[in-house]
């Protein structure tokens, strides 16, 4: 086992990991923040995006221990503690951007770093970034409009 | 699908991993980005007993221009080529190139030197590297030595690079003429069923999964070098390749990908 130190949504949490251990798994098994899903299990879905160091990252696409020392953001952490959403996520409320609601947690976090990434997102901007998430209910047309509404008021 | 268990070492310098990788042979793997690696891992298709984690050695991000060449750092990231004001003005196909690999959340984790290790065919910067003329870099227990993009590839997945060496740099020249680069796929965020690089207005031209290696097309370049037109030199790209086959095209249709895709690459890059 190896121990590991990060600070996911602003807490410093240490855990004893075996090397193999993704860092999904340490999030959503050690961690208990379940909110980060595990779709495809290949890199290709993005349902496990969360932020590493402030970039998205694929958290089934590394492990735990290469993550040690960084600060890690789960959709758990984006809203305001009062529950004041992040106007990302105030954005795909208001523009009813999900359906099923599997793949809306990786989607925030790769639409939060997508927007504060490429500054002036246009809407093939958008789909472009967003290829590394999919929505298997296809629901693409209202998470364009929410990323592009949230791109579009300032939200990072 | 959990990978097989490891041992992990974290190196903190290029010569630590080195003597890593020396102590222990074939059995140990560099770790730099990992996506590569793990989604091998994953599937079992690689099962190293030793992971070298090289991914914390800083000193290798960067990217500096000058005297016509441009130097990038092993550990350099997708993503840092695509966003590099410096890289876009010395090299703009390499930024390009960059911009296009998997997606943003591949790019913020993916390394030059790992994306050359792994010498994947259907890589995109690894025939980037090629169309330009690049030199990698290598660091082994005896010093380092320079390999020619052309010498680097032997075979799918496999390169000249000795199981105790480690990419440290990737050279390429400072290229502002015509460039241009076509990745054909059907699915978003896919590998490229067949790409084209296009460098120096056509005087490197590289193919993408036309082969078990980055393919420089020769041809090509030997037809504009004696006064073809694109459209005639771009009949020559497929000649004599042996495409690979699988669901998405069988080797007559990637043959009939890279005639069309050249063609256009060297349109966009200014050769008539």
């Amino acid at each position: 086992m190896t121990a590991v130190t990060l600070t996911v949504n602003g807490a410093e949490r240490s855990l004893e990991v075996e090397p193999r251990t993704l860092l999904v798994h340490a999030l959503r098994d050690e961690l208990r923040l379940t909110g980060t899903n595990v779709g495809c299990d290949s890199s290709s879905c993005g349902a496990c995006t969360v932020l590493v160091d402030g970039q998205s990252a694929k958290s089934c696409t590394m492990f735990a221990v290469q993550a040690d020392g960084a600060d890690i953001t789960t959709i758990e952490g984006v809203a305001d503690a009062d529950g004041t959403l992040h106007p990302m996520q105030q954005a795909f409320h208001e523009h009813h951007a999900l359906q099923c609601g599997y793949c809306t947690p990786g989607m925030v976090m790769a639409a939060i770093s997508l927007v504060e990434e490429y500054p002036g997102l246009d809407e093939h901007g958008v789909r472009h970034g967003l290829e590394g998430n999919l929505c298997r209910c296809t629901g693409y047309q209202n998470i364009v409009d929410a990323v592009l509404a949230a791109a579009g008021s300032g939200g990072d | 699908m959990i990978p097989a268990a490891f041992d992990y070492e974290v190196a903190e310098s290029a010569e630590a991993a080195i003597s890593l990788l020396a102590e222990h042979g074939d059995d140990a793997k560099l770790l730099a980005g990992g996506h590569s690696l793990i989604p091998m891992m994953r599937y079992r298709l690689a099962t190293p007993s030793v992971l070298v984690d090289v991914g914390r050695l800083d000193d290798l991000r960067y990217i500096r221009a000058g005297n016509g060449t441009v130097s990038i750092g092993a550990l350099t990231r997708h993503s840092e080529l695509e966003h590099s004001a410096a890289l876009a003005e010395a090299c703009p196909l390499l930024a390009s190139v960059a911009a296009l690999v998997g997606d943003p959340a591949v790019r913020h984790r993916g390394t030059l030197g790992g994306t050359l290790a792994h010498a994947d065919p259907a890589s995109d910067l690894p025939a980037a590297v090629l169309a330009l003329g690049g030199t990698i870099v290598a660091q082994g227990p005896g010093g380092s030595r320079e390999i020619a993009a052309s010498d680097f590839f032997t075979g799918y997945f496999e390169s000249v690079l000795d199981a105790d060496e480690m990419i440290t740099e990737v050279r390429v020249p400072a290229d502002r003429g015509g460039w241009n680069y076509q990745k054909f796929n059907r699915r978003a965020q896919d590998w490229a069923i067949v790409g084209v690089a296009v460098a120096g207005g056509g005087s490197g031209v590289s193919l993408v999964n036309m082969g078990s290696v980055p393919v420089r097309a020769s041809g090509v370049e030997a037809a504009l070098a004696g006064g073809a037109s694109a459209a005639e030199a771009a009949a020559v790209a497929a000649d004599g390749l042996e495409p690979p086959e699988d669901l998405n095209a069988d080797a007559e249709y990637r043959s009939h990908l890279a005639r069309v895709l050249t063609e256009r690459a060297l349109n966009a890059a200014g050769v008539a």
